[in-house]
C-alpha cells in the first residue's frame, strides 16, 4: 500500500475501533439483531436468550416479541427483517453464498407483524425465500412487504 | 424444527381453521415494487402491485384488495418502524497498477465513514469485483484478495478480524457491462457495503 492509502486506512481504521460496538457477520452466521424495543429474545437451542442490538442470529433460532416488544435483523444478503409486538418467526433455513448469491431462506410467521425488504439471494434465483404462515406459504420475488397473523 | 411445528399447527388448523392473516405489498424505497405469491392449500395468489394485499378471514374467505398507505402504517407500524437501515455501498478504486486509491475514491472512503458514523450496530462486508479478463475461476479468486487486502490493510492498524466480512463476486456484478475478457477499470472495485 502506499503511504497516502496506509494513511487513509489508518484513519478508517481508527474511526471504526471508535465506532464498532459489536462484531460483524462471520461464517455460519444468518443474520445480526439491528434494532431492538421492549421485550424480545431469541430461542437458541432450548434456551432463551434476551435479544441485544450487535446479538448474531443463527439459522435455526426462533425470534420472539412481547406485547410492547420490536425486533430488527439484517441478515447475511442484506434482507432486512422486522417483527412488532407479540410476534413469533423461526428461521427454518438459512444459507447465503456471498460469490455467487445462491441460497435459501424459510422463516416461518406463527403469529404476530413481520416486515420483509428481500436481500440478494431473491435476485439471483426467485424462489430462494419462502416465508410460512398458518395458513399459507409465500415465494417472496425481490420485494417489500408485510405480513400479520391475528 | 419451527417448519415440522408450523405444519403439525397448520394440520390442526385445517380442522379448526386457521387465524386471520394479512400481507401486502409494498413499493421499495426506490419506488420498485416485486411480488409475493401467496399460495394455500395448493391455490396461489399473485400480488405485484403497491400495496396489493390479500386478507383471509376468520372463516378461511380469502380477499383480494388495494391498502392505503395509512392503513398500513396503522397495522404494521411498528414492524415497519423496527426495520434496520438499508446497506449502502461505496465504490473504492486503485490506481491502476497500484494499491493506492483514487482521489475519488478517498472521497468515497469518507462518506463510506460518515454512513458507519450514522449507525448505532454497524458491520461492514468488503466485496471485490473484477472486470471479464480472464476465466470466472480466476475472477473469483482475484475479487476475494482485492477485498483481503483492503480487509489486511485495515487489520495492519488494529483492526479484529471479525469485525469486518470479505466477498469475492468475481465478474459477475459489473458496474458497466462488458462482452468477455474486456479490460474495464469501472469494474475493477472493492465495494464497502455498510449495514
Amino acid at each position: 500500500m502506499s503511504r497516502s492509502s496506509v494513511l487513509a486506512t489508518r484513519w478508517l481504521a481508527t474511526l471504526i475501533l471508535t465506532i464498532f460496538a459489536s462484531v460483524a457477520l462471520a461464517a455460519g452466521d444468518a443474520g445480526q439483531v439491528k434494532t431492538v424495543k421492549g421485550a424480545a429474545s431469541v430461542l437458541r437451542n432450548g434456551n432463551e436468550l434476551p435479544a441485544t442490538a450487535g446479538m448474531m442470529i443463527l439459522e435455526s433460532d426462533t425470534l420472539v416479541t412481547g406485547v410492547d416488544g420490536s425486533l430488527g435483523v439484517t441478515m447475511a444478503d442484506n434482507c432486512l427483517l422486522s417483527l412488532g409486538p407479540n410476534s413469533r418467526l423461526a428461521i427454518d433455513q438459512y444459507s447465503f453464498d456471498s460469490t455467487t448469491h445462491a441460497g435459501k431462506f424459510d422463516a416461518s410467521l406463527a403469529k404476530g407483524s413481520l416486515a420483509v425488504v428481500s436481500g440478494k439471494m431473491v435476485k439471483q434465483s426467485p424462489d430462494a425465500m419462502r416465508v410460512h404462515t398458518p395458513a399459507t406459504v409465500m415465494a417472496v420475488r425481490g420485494t417489500d412487504f408485510v405480513v400479520k397473523v391475528d | 424444527m419451527g417448519a415440522i411445528i408450523i405444519g403439525l399447527y397448520a394440520a390442526a388448523l385445517m380442522l379448526f381453521g386457521a387465524p386471520p392473516q394479512t400481507v401486502v405489498v409494498l413499493p421499495s424505497a426506490d419506488g420498485h415494487v416485486g411480488t409475493v405469491v401467496v399460495e394455500r392449500n395448493g391455490e396461489e395468489t399473485v400480488l405485484h402491485s403497491a400495496y396489493a394485499t390479500s386478507r383471509i378471514d376468520a372463516e378461511g374467505g380469502e380477499h383480494r384488495e388495494t391498502s392505503s398507505a395509512a392503513e398500513v402504517k396503522k397495522e404494521f407500524g411498528v414492524a415497519l418502524g423496527a426495520l434496520p437501515a438499508r446497506p449502502v455501498s461505496f465504490n473504492l478504486y486503485f490506481v491502476s497498477g497500484t494499491d493506492e486509491l483514487t482521489p475519488a475514491s478517498k472521497l468515497e472512503l469518507n462518506k463510506a465513514m460518515a454512513e458507519l458514523k450514522r449507525r448505532s450496530v454497524p458491520d461492514i462486508v468488503l466485496i471485490g469485483h473484477t472486470d471479464t479478463v480472464g476465466s470466472l475461476e480466476s475472477n473469483d479468486r482475484l475479487s476475494l484478495s482485492r477485498a483481503e487486502r483492503v480487509r489486511k490493510a485495515l487489520m495492519q492498524q488494529g483492526l479484529k478480524a471479525q469485525r469486518i466480512e470479505t466477498a469475492g463476486r468475481g465478474e459477475r456484478e459489473p458496474l458497466v457491462r462488458t462482452a468477455d475478457g474486456v479490460s474495464e477499470p469501472r469494474n475493477r472495485r472493492v465495494e464497502v457495503n455498510v449495514r
